[in-house]
């Protein structure tokens, strides 16, 4: 990492500052809190034996949550990856929804337990279904902006044919890591969204590493967000640690957006300090010494610090939501453990659709 | 009925199923105020305009990605490849993601949108503009697959894939485009995505093709019938879904099969139905069945002796024919 860090970085900002309540900041705290125990339990159950695969969302928090609360929830549409699990739950979703994907059992509402788990998927929230080759999702997200711009566009002949379109767009919200920012699909993405000015948000977790290659191995220029200028949008840069920071740039990004002011290339930067996924064993190409580092940008002690600071949290009301957490993230296991695996012939059905169900109309 | 070229056929669809619906807009290179580099769009951005006719960037990856996404957000996209030779760039979007968003959303997310291009040789294009592509994508569950042969099913079919709530590939014979003419009537109608068609009924032996390779076939079986070899063709129009009741049923009654196509041979669409044939049509069979496709080369020469030598013809389907009909 580019700067050595001594300690936990502080929070600066000021949540009232940014329009944030304090029930709202505790809020994001409980999301942070009950994402990081749950990653921590899927861990464990996936080195007990008992889940095939886990893939960790740990050290992303800080931008899931930031990003959630800086967008109109049920309104805006993400177009999410794999480290999006605290996105997710802060968009709502709920733990059992994760964790019966992760046991590959009946009830999966994102994939009918048939892709991989954080593959999220969920109609309600607006989450769009992401596959696993990287950066396929943004020239997508690109596309389902372009409809809201189209939308607006065209909104006469869209009304007059029955089709209500909302009196503001919708901004979408993409996500990816900083290698996979390697991809044509990148560069295609942000194009469109250049010339078009799409309401789009390209949120990249830059957690300095593409399973083993380093960042300085993907790319010569310093910054991701550097690369926005390529294209004529935005860029702009975030401490991936802080929540409260990510909240405010994406705040901003997701305002401009909705005022047609176009899109913003994001970089939030973070570093993973668990293996890339359960298969993977990073003693081969990093030092304990370099991932110790790391933890130090941990977005939970740092938002439980600022909350102490900021007589927010005691310690009491700290134990009860580790509590709370606990229950919930028990009760959403159990009930995946006893949920019963898919028929083995649900495997056969469904390839193609025989109605439409498409789109997102109205408010 | 009006007559009309194949190209004409296309054109009509969409600008009937753009007035019909304003979900319905076409993205892709040149398709705006050129109207297409074959002129399938042409006069629809002057009476569209610029936000249903979208001049893309030179990105084919993102022609269909911008589809896909548009589809999921309540669009009709039309993506225009400009020949299918250039779709390669965009077979991820297409396999990995249109094809497949259906069934790993558990029927969640569809995606109902067309991704049309000119495909197929004789035309002088050399390696790079005279492409066969539907075998790869017939392979994929998920993806729809149609080829006209005419400009009545070009016009139905392409109607039918537009209002299709999958992603499906259109692939336009692009030497048929002015060649290919026939009646078209005006205003709506449907020619469903699914059943394959017998265009000529006979009892010797039956030729499956699609697309020009049809067209020829149609004049092979005339160029034999003189000589008493009573030709069927089948014209298999979706190629994915595959229609197995009309190819069985066909080589039910004549008991030979001849396939032909102008991709590569191996491994190309006419192996699909050779299998299909040999499973579930065995005892129908009075002789093997034939397949008549490209060279196994890696492209369509330029030259033209070389790029005849390469193409399938109405000749040497008719040779074919007579091979076969020895059996
Ligand atoms: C197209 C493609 N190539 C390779 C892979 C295998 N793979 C999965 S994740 C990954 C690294 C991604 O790194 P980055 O984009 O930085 O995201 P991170 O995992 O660090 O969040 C690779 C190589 C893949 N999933 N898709
Ligand atoms: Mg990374």
């Amino acid at each position: 990492m580019a700067v050595e860090v001594k300690e936990l970085l502080p929070i600066t900002q000021r949540h009232e500052e940014l329009g944030l309540a304090d029930e709202t900041v505790l809020q994001m705290y409980y999301h942070l809190l009950l994402s990081r125990r749950l990653d921590e339990r899927c861990w464990v159950l996936q080195r007990q034996g008992r889940v095939p695969f886990h893939i960790s969302g740990i050290a992303h928090e800080g931008i899931g949550v930031g990003a959630a609360y800086a967008l109109r929830k049920g309104f805006d549409i993400v177009h999410p990856y794999y480290r999006d699990l605290a996105l997710s739950i802060a968009l709502g979703m709920k733990p059992v929804e994760f964790m019966l994907a992760l046991y590959g059992k009946k009830g999966d509402p994102h994939s009918a337990a048939r892709q991989m788990p954080s593959h999220f998927s969920l109609r309600r929230l607006n989450i769009i279904s992401g596959s696993s080759p990287v950066a396929t999702q943004l020239p997508q997200a690109a596309g389902i902006a372009l409809a809201e711009v189209l939308k607006q566009k065209l909104r006469p002949q869209l009304e007059a044919a029955g089709f209500q379109v909302s009196r503001e767009m919708r901004v979408v919200l993409t996500s990816t890591g900083e290698g996979s920012t390697s991809e044509g699909d990148f560069h295609e993405a942000l194009n469109w969204a250049g010339i078009y000015k799409l309401p789009l948000i390209v949120l990249v977790h830059n957690n300095q590493y593409a399973i083993s290659v380093p960042v300085w191995k993907q790319m010569a220029v310093k910054r991701v967000a550097d690369r926005a200028a390529a294209y004529g949008i935005r860029g702009a840069v975030c401490d991936g640690g802080n929540v409260l920071e990510v909240y405010q740039v994406v705040k901003e990004a997701v305002d401009r957006a909705r005022a047609g002011e176009g899109t913003t290339l994001i970089e939030a930067v973070t570093y993973r300090w668990t293996p890339h996924s359960s298969d993977d064993d990073d003693r081969t190409y990093r030092t304990r010494e370099e991932v110790e580092q790391g933890k130090l940008r941990d977005p939970l002690p740092r938002l439980r610090d600022y909350l102490y600071r900021r007589s927010l949290l005691t310690q009491r009301l700290e134990d009860e939501l580790e509590e709370r957490v606990r229950a919930e993230v028990d009760e959403a296991q159990r009930l995946a453990e006893e949920a019963p695996y898919p028929a083995p012939e649900e495997a056969l059905a469904p390839v193609f659709a025989t109605e439409d169900r498409s789109g997102w109309w109205g408010e | 009925m009006p007559e009309k070229t194949l190209i004409e056929a296309i054109r009509e669809a969409i600008d009937e199923e753009m007035a019909r619906d304003p979900r319905v807009f076409v993205v892709g290179e040149d398709v705006g105020p050129r109207g297409g580099v074959f002129r399938a769009t042409m006069g629809l951005w002057q009476k569209y305009g610029e936000w249903r006719v979208i001049d893309s960037p030179l990105a084919e990856l993102s022609i269909v990605a911008i589809g896909i996404g548009a589809a999921l957000n309540g669009f009709r996209p039309i993506c225009e490849i400009q020949f299918a030779d250039f779709i390669h760039p965009a077979f991820n979007q297409i396999v990995n993601e249109a094809a497949r968003f259906f069934y790993r959303s558990g029927g969640v997310y569809n995606v109902p949108m067309v991704i049309r291009a000119p495909y197929g040789g004789g035309i002088s294009g050399g390696l790079y503009h005279s492409q066969s592509v539907e075998a790869f994508f017939a392979h994929v569950p998920g993806l729809k697959v149609v080829i006209p042969s005419n400009p009545y099913d070009a016009k139905g079919l392409l109607k039918a894939a537009i209002r299709d709530p999958n992603p499906v590939l259109f692939f336009e014979p692009k030497k048929g485009y002015r060649l290919i003419k026939g009646e078209v009537p005006d205003g709506d109608y449907i020619v469903p995505i699914g059943p394959a068609k017998v265009t000529r009924e006979g009892s010797d032996l039956t030729v499956f093709a699609y697309g020009m390779m049809h067209y020829y076939a149609l004049q092979a079986a005339e160029m034999v019938a003189k000589e008493g070899i009573d030709v069927e063709v089948v014209d298999l129009r979706t190629l994915a879904p595959v229609d197995k009741a009309t190819i069985l049923n066909s080589v039910k009654k004549t008991g030979k099969a001849l396939i032909v196509y102008e991709d590569n041979l191996t491994l190309g669409y006419g192996a699909e139905v050779a299998a299909i044939l040999a499973e579930e049509g065995f005892e129908y069979l009075d002789g093997p069945v034939m397949r008549l496709a490209g060279p196994d080369v890696p492209g369509v020469p330029f030259s033209p002796p070389m790029q005849d030598f390469f193409m399938p013809s109405p000749q040497k389907i008719a040779e074919a024919i007579r091979r076969l009909a020895r059996y």
